[in-house]
C-alpha cells in the first residue's frame, strides 16, 4: 500500500521535473537547431545545415557586442563600487533613513524596465538641454542607467552574505589592533567574497541582456547587442538571430561555470 | 611582563531609557581574575563591551594602569578578547589567525613566527597550524581564539562566556586550562558568565550583577557565606527566600504562612526577608527540639548525589531542603505527606530588612562584644 503510494509519488515528481526541464530546454534546443539551418528564411524542414551564421556574427554584431561588453564591465564595476559599501553599511550600522535607503535600493527591481528607461531618457534629455552636455545616447548615459538597475542586486547579495557572518570576528580584529579600515579589508570583505562575486556576475548578466533601458538610450554607434538583435529582426527573419542567441547563451554559461569553480554559486544564491 | 590594573569608575550606559549598566565601579588588581556573574540582561556583557571599547559609556571613567582609556577606540586598548562564538577569521588558517594581532603591530616576520609557534604549543595545537577554523572542533576553535588573544601580550584578557558553547565534559577541562594559563602568565583577566559553578571555579573575585547594578563584589566564599542582599543569597546557592515581618525577637511572621522560629534573635522591627540555603535545611520528626518550622513533604526527588524535598508550610509557602543522596550520611527519602520539622543553624540563616540590607543577629553580636571585652 505505502509502496504503491511511494511509487506514484516518485512518478509524479519525475514527471514534474521532466516537464520543468522540457520547459526550459526545448526552446534552447530549438534555437540551437534553428541556428544551423542553411536557409535564408526559416523553412522547415531545412534542405541543408551550415555553421555559416556563426561565422557571420562578428561582421553583423561585432560592434554591438563590443558595446555591450564595455557597458557590462563598466556597469558591473560601478555597481560593485556602490553596492559593496552599501551592503556593509546596511548590515553593520544603524543610521537615520536606513529603511528608506533599503527600500530605494530595491525600487529599481520593482519598477517595470520600460518605465525606467523612459524616465532615465527624459532626465538625460533635461540635463543635456540645461547643462549643454550630450549624455543622451552616449555610453556614459547607458552606464549610469545600468548601474542603477544592477546595484540593487550587488547590495542585496552582499547584505545576504553578511547576514550569516559573525560580527564578533570584526570586533576581535579591532581588539587585536586593526584599524576600522583594516577590519573591512582584512575581515569583512573576505567574508563577503561569495556575495561580491555572485553580485558582480548578476550585475554583468543583467546589464548584458538588458533591452528596455537600452532601447531608449542607444544611438547610432552606441548600440547594445539586444538592441542590435531587435533592429536586425525588423528587416530579416533568418537563423542569424538564433545563432547570436546560442553564442550569447554559451558565453554566459561558460562564465557561470568558471565562477562556480571559485565560489559555489548554489551556496550564495538560495 | 608587568600585569596591568583596571579600574571602572561610576560607569553608566543606557540603551534608550533603560540603564543597562548603572553606576558600576570596580577595581581590578594586576594579575587578578575577576568574573562578572549574573542572569541574562544583568549588564555583565555590556560592562565587558565597555571595557573592550565596543561601546562608549554615557558617564564614568575606565582607567588602565591609572590612565584613562575611556576615549580610546578598541584597536588602541591592547586587550585580548575571546568570544562565546570564537569569532575566528574563517578564511585564515589557525597560524594566520594567531598571527593577526602581531601583523597589526608590524612585528617582524621572524618574531611573529616564533610567537605563533609558542602560542600553538601553549594551547597544544602544533599539528593544526595550517588548518582552517571550520576543520576544527569547538574546543579546538576556542583554544585558537585564546591563543590569538594571548599572542599580542594583552594588558587585559577579556573572556565573554568562553565556555558556553562547549559540551559539559570539555567545559571543565577548558575552565581549568584557562585558569592555569592565566595564573602562570599573571594576566589581568575579566570573564563574563551566567554559570555560577564556572564562576566559582575560576574567580579570584566575583562581581554579581543584577539590573545593571553590582550586587556584591568579593571572593566566592564571601558571597556564599555573607550574602549582602536576598538576590545574592538566591543566586549563589539558590536560597529559599521568605518574606514577612519581625518584631524584635526570634520570630518571623511570613506574609503567607505559619510563624518561623529563627536561629538567632534580632533587634529589628518591621518587614524582613529570610534566606536559607536548601543544603542548610535538615529535616526532623515532629516534636524534635529546635525546630524552626513544621510542614509536610510535597515532593521528593532523588538526583543521585543529592536528594531534594519540597516542604509545604502553608497553602502559599514552600521551602526546599537538600541533603546527600548517597553514602552513609544519606538523607532518608520521605514519601509525600510525611510531617517533618525543619532545622538550620544560626550561621546558615540570613535576614534582610525592607531595603534588602542585612540585619545582624543580636545574640551573635553580643557574644562577639563580650569576647572583645575579654581580650
Amino acid at each position: 500500500m505505502t509502496d504503491a503510494l511511494a511509487r506514484v509519488e516518485h512518478a509524479a515528481v519525475s514527471l514534474l521535473v521532466s516537464l520543468g526541464v522540457a520547459l526550459i530546454g526545448v526552446p534552447l534546443v530549438l534555437t540551437l537547431y534553428l541556428s544551423v539551418f542553411d536557409e535564408k528564411l526559416i523553412l522547415f524542414p531545412p534542405h541543408a545545415y551550415t555553421l555559416d551564421w556563426y561565422s557571420q556574427i562578428p561582421a553583423t554584431f561585432g560592434a554591438s557586442i563590443w558595446t555591450s561588453l564595455q557597458l557590462g564591465i563598466t556597469a558591473t564595476a560601478g555597481s560593485l563600487l556602490l553596492g559593496v559599501p552599501a551592503g556593509i553599511g546596511l548590515s553593520r550600522h544603524r543610521f537615520r533613513g536606513k529603511t528608506l535607503i533599503s527600500t530605494l535600493l530595491l525600487a529599481p527591481i520593482t519598477v517595470p524596465g520600460i518605465a525606467l528607461g523612459l524616465a532615465v531618457y527624459i532626465v538625460l534629455v533635461f540635463i543635456d538641454i540645461n547643462a549643454e552636455t550630450s549624455l543622451t545616447g552616449s555610453l556614459a548615459g547607458l552606464v549610469a542607467a545600468h548601474v542603477m538597475i544592477t546595484t540593487p542586486w550587488v547590495a542585496r547579495l552582499c547584505l545576504a552574505s553578511l547576514a550569516t557572518h559573525d560580527r564578533a570576528a570584526e570586533e576581535a580584529a579591532a581588539s587585536l589592533g586593526a584599524h576600522p579600515l583594516t577590519v573591512i579589508l582584512r575581515v569583512t570583505l573576505p567574508a563577503m567574497r561569495p556575495g561580491i562575486i555572485a553580485g558582480g556576475l548578476f550585475a554583468f548578466v543583467i546589464s548584458f541582456e538588458n533591452l528596455e533601458l537600452a532601447l531608449f538610450l542607444s544611438s547610432p554607434g552606441v548600440t547594445t547587442l539586444p538592441v542590435a538583435v531587435l533592429q536586425y529582426l525588423e528587416y530579416h527573419i533568418d537563423p542569424m538571430v538564433a545563432a547570436v542567441a546560442v553564442a550569447q547563451t554559451i558565453g554566459i554559461a561558460v562564465l557561470l561555470l568558471l565562477l562556480d569553480r571559485f565560489v559555489r554559486l548554489g551556496r550564495v544564491v538560495r | 611582563m608587568n600585569a596591568s590594573s583596571l579600574s571602572l569608575r561610576n560607569i553608566v550606559r543606557r540603551f534608550g531609557a533603560q540603564a543597562a549598566v548603572d553606576d558600576v565601579s570596580l577595581e581590578v588588581t594586576p594579575g587578578e581574575l575577576v568574573v562578572l556573574l549574573g542572569p541574562s540582561g544583568c549588564g555583565k556583557t555590556t560592562t565587558l563591551r565597555l571595557i573592550a571599547g565596543f561601546l562608549a559609556p554615557d558617564a564614568g571613567d575606565i582607567r588602565l594602569d591609572d590612565r584613562s582609556i575611556t576615549a580610546l577606540p578598541p584597536h588602541k586598548r591592547d586587550m585580548g578578547i575571546v568570544f562565546q562564538s570564537y569569532a575566528l577569521f574563517p578564511h585564515l588558517s589557525v597560524a594566520r589567525n594567531i598571527a593577526f594581532g602581531l601583523e597589526m603591530r608590524k612585528t617582524a616576520a621572524a618574531a611573529t613566527t616564533a610567537r605563533v609557534q609558542e602560542m600553538l604549543r601553549l594551547v597544544r595545537l602544533e599539528d593544526f597550524a595550517q588548518r582552517l577554523p571550520r576543520q576544527l572542533s569547538g574546543g579546538q576553535q576556542q583554544r585558537v581564539a585564546l591563543a590569538r588573544a594571548l599572542a599580542i601580550h594583552p594588558r587585559v584578557l577579556l573572556l565573554d562566556e568562553p565556555l558556553s558553547n562547549l559540551d559539559a565534559a570539555l567545559r571543565q577541562d577548558m575552565a581549568r586550562e584557562i585558569r592555569l594559563l592565566q595564573q602562570a602568565r599573571g594576566i589581568t583577566t575579566i570573564m563574563v558568565t551566567h554559570d555560577q559553578t564556572e564562576a566559582m571555579a575560576l574567580a579570584d573575585r566575583l562581581v554579581l550583577m543584577h539590573d545593571g547594578k553590582v550586587q556584591q563584589i568579593g571572593p566566592p566564599e564571601a558571597l556564599h557565606l555573607r550574602p549582602e542582599n536576598p538576590f545574592v543569597a538566591r543566586f549563589i546557592g539558590g536560597s529559599n527566600i521568605v518574606r514577612g515581618r519581625i518584631d524584635g525577637g526570634t520570630q518571623l511572621m511570613p506574609d503567607d504562612g505559619p510563624p518561623i522560629t529563627l536561629a538567632s534573635a534580632y533587634r529589628a522591627t518591621g518587614t524582613a526577608s529570610l534566606a536559607v540555603r536548601p543544603d542548610s535545611i535538615r529535616l526532623g520528626e515532629p516534636g524534635d527540639i529546635g525546630a524552626r518550622a513544621e510542614g509536610s513533604v510535597e515532593l521528593c526527588s532523588w538526583l543521585g548525589a543529592t536528594v531534594e524535598h519540597v516542604i509545604r508550610l502553608s497553602a502559599a509557602l514552600t521551602l526546599l531542603s537538600r541533603g546527600p543522596g548517597l553514602g552513609p550520611g544519606a538523607a532518608p527519602r520521605l514519601p509525600a505527606g510525611t510531617r517533618v520539622t525543619l532545622h538550620w543553624s544560626p550561621a546558615d540563616e540570613f535576614l534582610f530588612d525592607a531595603g534588602d540590607r542585612p540585619i545582624p543577629a543580636a545574640t551573635r553580636q553580643e557574644s562577639l562584644t563580650r569576647e572583645t571585652n575579654h581580650a
